[in-house]
């Protein structure tokens, strides 16, 4: 049994086992969950080092047939893209059991099993290499979440969760349409076959057909990434779900959408991606600038932060379609940084709400004078959202926004409107909160508190400064992808007796 | 004829007699079960119950060991073959769990077991009959003893006024759609000279075929009947009001047993007799599918009683598995065998619970009365979820990987636009499945709800053998897969 099925497994097994562990034990069960998410941590550590980089092909490969007829492999690996992916899963897991630990206080044990739950087929979503395995764990991510918002969320969560549980899937059962297509054409679902049928010419697809799989797949990722015009989903599941669970939905989940556009609709289908990469990309600046203006008006502070995380998405699929090795490297590291960043972000809100019932940016005022040291962490994050030099959004953004440049200049310029943007409104937020005449006194960080916080403002430092740690495995599986499917590369078109050669810009 | 079929003092070969014995096994015990009912002093008694599980159970042993002796019986009216086998246990399982859920209905309601149960097992004599049948007559025998010991099932409870109401709709509609189907064999029957199916597929496929314009009035008049027997629209009309008047683990058993052996009598006469003029009735289906799947899954937005919302779900499921007929492929007849087992599956369990819920006269069947269930008993909550899930069609229960074979064999068939409208369907139908769910979890207990008994034994039972069957097909569907592949050549 290779590392990557035990650490499938151990969440999975946390999970059936918080359900029949006893009920009234609301202390064993936290204590259980965090073991757990510290140890599965703890082995995605150790995949990470043993993980061969400049290798960038798929490790930790296990590769069996589950169904025989049709073709489904139970098929696991990961290369450059996925390994920081589920890194990340499984560094946040047990800073969500931290941040749940009082603010959860009614089924406390079904809240702990979900959350396990959900790690397990975030893990899944991120290493499947069969389409339907893949499928199946993509699905399984929003049973979590949907009961997440519903049962333990706030204000009007039921609407909230049903908004997000039909859009996502919604747009999912397009992509059931497109995964059975391929099925039915290459015969398997092993996706590493159907790519390599696609790559051979073996699979030939019409420029019709290839279009049509591309945006029905495309669809299920700009809804999950929440994509401007199809971000409508966002704002209330964000703000109704409990913290933690709003912190797994930015951090984590929404890369399942960028994550998901890089590992199938490129390689699959570079042409119908290169036909539609301008319109994406305009879409992209349009959620970076209206994600950023919306943020700027917002008088709740989660709401502001589930805007502008929105608008840090926009640069991941701006640097995607730049379909250079800079933009690319660029929208996996910044995957990670807003992962890191908008995940503290988050904890911290869940650390307000849990202070003052109340999350409007109007009822509080000058909290430094009360909490400096809360004040100083949410500074360092609010400074990394922005992109502060030496912190790790900058390094993300740097990249991609060089990405775009080559692709195209204007993109550049527009995309660094909403760098612009994000400095005025988590200042001018941070100011509003935490400067100003002190209202009421707030306590400080408390112990259990910064193990939460500690962790991820390392992150951000190391990432900020240590990029070689990171960039090395994504650089090499990018360069790999972007030679297979070619999809930077001028390609020739036929038209009636004509042939056009076509730029990738 | 049959006089030269059976010369006087002859019996028919011991192995025709093996090939019927699950009818045999069924339709004798259910005999004896009506000559018990003036001798048993309890008319409550659950022993009637127990004898017709055991004779379920004895039936469906005697149905797989048929798998032996596949082959004809009875001068060529009855086929015994995978297909026919696969069915047979489908329903006869669909029988069983059907009865568990009957035992608290009935103790509860103070209805007599007697004649209940007795009518439950000719019901499935008819079923196991039609499925196994090689000929329009015997086809129509068996439907009409199914059919018509589902109406009085469906009035049993004599001073209910919805019961009644539903007994009379599905008897005067169901008799009309009878007529239809048995036109069509006389027309059919006219045209070929035969009512046996594999002669009418020989007739058709000769040199000289038929008058196509008989042949596609007999074809028209067939489906009209058919689709009736499965609620496919625009034929559904009858589906919400008998559903929603029938005893809920009638209502349970009909969703289930009944509408598996009218698709397999569908593909049977589709699929093997008119075959080759599959051009000519595709449209037919197609359309039929798109309306069942599109109609059942709006209506059943807009439902407030659990039984009708689940009336209508039924109508969307028979929608899909229309789907895989109009694929016209053996990939899609696998497709459809493998959904009918899952579909069975997560119907018989939700009605385990609305069972379970509606208490005393059924009184409770709102959505509203599902409120604040997981605060109450988290374990049937629970399972009820992992059901609704599949009926979605999530990964991992056996609905998603029904709806994957089905829509890959649409697929298969360059039913492009059927494939994508479909699944479509699938997403709106999430929207009321998960209204129960969000009912279930977050909302506070009501009255109902509140003062709910534990689950009894039986009714345990009807729920968690759904839920095993539903993740045995998410999970290893692997080897029914394989079987319903084996399954589809039929004896042509």
């Amino acid at each position: 049994m290779n590392p990557l099925d035990i650490l499938l497994l151990v969440p999975l097994a946390g999970f059936l086992l918080t359900l029949v562990l006893p009920k009234s034990g609301t202390g064993p069960i936290r204590v259980f969950a965090l073991i757990i998410s510290v140890v599965t941590f703890l082995m995605s550590a150790g995949i990470a080092i043993g993980y061969k980089s400049g290798v960038p092909g798929q490790q930790f490969v296990t590769d069996f047939v589950w169904i025989q007829n049709p073709n489904i492999h139970y098929h696991v690996g990961l290369d450059g893209l996925s390994l920081w992916l589920v890194v990340l899963t499984t560094f946040l897991t047990p800073i969500a059991v931290l941040l749940s630990w009082q603010s959860i206080n009614k089924d406390i044990k079904p809240f702990f099993a979900l959350l396990l739950l959900l790690e397990f087929a975030l893990i899944g979503v991120f290493s499947a290499l069969d389409l339907v395995i893949y499928y199946g764990f993509w699905e399984l991510t929003l049973i979590p979440m949907y009961l997440f918002i519903g049962v333990w969320g706030s204000g009007s969560r039921t609407a909230a969760t049903m908004k997000f549980f039909l859009y996502t899937f919604a747009g999912s059962v397009l992509m059931l349409a497109g995964i059975i297509f391929l099925a039915d054409r290459a015969g398997t679902t092993n996706y590493s076959a159907v790519l390599e049928a696609v790559n051979s010419g073996k699979l030939a697809l019409s420029s019709t057909e290839e279009l049509l799989l591309f945006l029905g797949f495309f669809l299920a990722f700009a809804i999950k990434l929440a994509l401007f015009p199809l971000h409508t989903w966002l704002p209330s599941a964000y703000a109704s779900a409990p913290a933690a669970a709003t912190m797994m939905l930015a951090a984590v989940m929404a890369k399942m959408g960028t994550y998901s556009i890089m590992r199938f609709c490129l390689p699959l289908f570079p042409s119908a991606a290169r036909r539609c990469a301008t319109v994406i990309i305009v879409l992209a600046i349009i959620s970076i600038i209206y994600g950023a203006l919306v943020a700027l008006v917002q008088p709740n502070i989660k709401r502001l932060v589930a805007y502008s995380s929105m608008s840090h998405i926009g640069f991941v699929v701006l640097g995607i379609f730049s379909f250079t090795q800079l933009g690319l490297d660029g929208a996996v590291y910044q995957m990670l940084c807003h992962g890191v960043t908008t995940g503290c972000l988050f904890v911290m809100i869940g650390f307000l709400s849990h202070r003052r019932p109340t999350l409007e940016i109007a009822d509080y005022s000058g909290l430094a004078t009360s909490a400096p040291w809360f004040s100083t962490a949410f500074l360092i994050a609010t400074l990394a959202s922005i992109g502060l030099p030496l912190l790790n959004n900058f390094v993300g953004e740097f990249l991609i926004l060089q990405g775009a440049a080559q692709a195209y200049f204007p993109y550049a310029i527009w995309a660094a409107l909403g760098v612009i943007l994000s400095a005025c409104y988590m200042l001018w937020m941070y100011q509003r909160v935490f400067y100003g005449e002190s209202r009421d006194a707030v306590p400080d960080m408390n112990v259990r508190e910064w193990f939460c916080v500690a962790p991820l403002i390392a992150a951000m430092f190391w990432m900020g400064i240590g990029t070689q740690t990171f960039l090395p495995v994504i650089s090499a599986t990018n360069a790999k992808m972007l030679e297979q499917s070619r999809v930077n590369e001028p390609y020739r078109v036929k038209l009636g007796t004509e042939e056009l050669i076509v730029r990738a810009r | 004829m049959p006089a030269e079929l059976f010369p006087a003092g002859t019996m028919p070969p011991a192995e025709d007699i093996l090939r019927i014995l699950p009818e045999i096994i069924l339709a004798g015990t259910a005999t004896v079960l009506m000559v018990m009912v003036p001798l048993v002093k309890n008319r409550l008694s659950t022993l009637y119950g127990n004898i017709s599980i055991v004779a379920m159970l004895a039936a469906m042993a005697a149905a797989l060991y048929d798998l032996n002796i596949t082959g004809m019986a009875f001068s060529n009216l009855l086929i015994v073959d995978r297909f026919a086998t696969f069915f047979r246990v489908l329903v006869l399982a669909v029988g069983v769990v059907s009865v568990l859920s009957s035992y608290r209905f009935l103790s509860r309601d103070q209805v007599e077991t007697g004649e209940y149960h007795a009518l439950l097992l000719f019901s499935l004599s008819g079923q196991c009959l039609m499925v196994a049948a090689n000929s329009l007559v015997m086809i129509f025998i068996g439907l009409e003893i199914s059919s018509i010991a589902t109406y009085i099932l469906c009035g049993y409870l004599r001073d209910d006024k919805r019961a009644n109401e539903s007994a009379l709709k599905y008897f005067l509609l169901g008799s009309f759609a009878t007529a239809f189907f048995l036109y069509g064999v006389a027309i059919i029957y006219g045209a070929t000279g035969s009512t046996n199916i594999l002669d009418i597929r020989q007739s058709l496929t000769s040199g000289a075929p038929p008058s196509a314009a008989m042949v596609g009035v007999a074809m028209a008049l067939m489906f009209v009947g058919l689709a009736f027997k499965v609620s496919g629209a625009p034929f559904q009309i009858w589906a919400p009001d008998v559903y929603q008047g029938a005893p809920t683990p009638v209502t349970a058993f009909m969703s289930a047993a009944p509408k598996a052996a009218a698709f397999a009598i569908f593909i049977r006469i589709f699929m093997t007799a008119f075959q080759s003029d599959s051009g000519t009735w595709e449209p037919m289906v197609w359309l039929s599918a798109l309306l069942s799947m599109t109609i059942g899954n709006f209506a059943a937005l807009m439902q407030n009683n659990v039984k009708r919302m689940m009336a209508y779900s039924s109508i969307a499921h028979a929608g899909y598995v229309l789907v895989a007929l109009a694929a016209r492929s053996e990939i899609g007849t696998a497709s459809a065998m493998f959904y009918l087992a899952a579909y069975a599956c997560m119907n018989l369990g939700v009605f385990a619970v609305v069972v379970h819920l509606s208490g005393k006269g059924e009184r409770h069947l709102s959505l509203d009365d599902f409120s604040g269930l997981a605060q109450r008993q988290p374990l049937t909550a629970g399972l009820l979820t992992i059901l609704l899930l599949s009926l979605v069609g999530v990964p991992l229960t056996g609905g998603f990987f029904g709806k994957f074979y089905i829509f890959k064999a649409a697929l298969q068939s360059n039913l492009v636009w059927l494939t994508v409208l479909g699944l479509l369907n699938s997403a709106v139908a999430a929207y009321y499945y998960l209204r129960l769910v969000v009912l279930m979890y977050m909302r506070e207990p009501g009255e109902v709800t509140r003062d709910l008994e534990p689950l009894p034994l039986t009714l345990q039972a009807a729920l968690v053998l759904p839920v095993i069957g539903t993740f045995a097909l998410g999970i290893f569907p692997g080897s029914l897969i394989w079987f319903v592949n084996q399954s589809t050549l039929l004896a042509r």
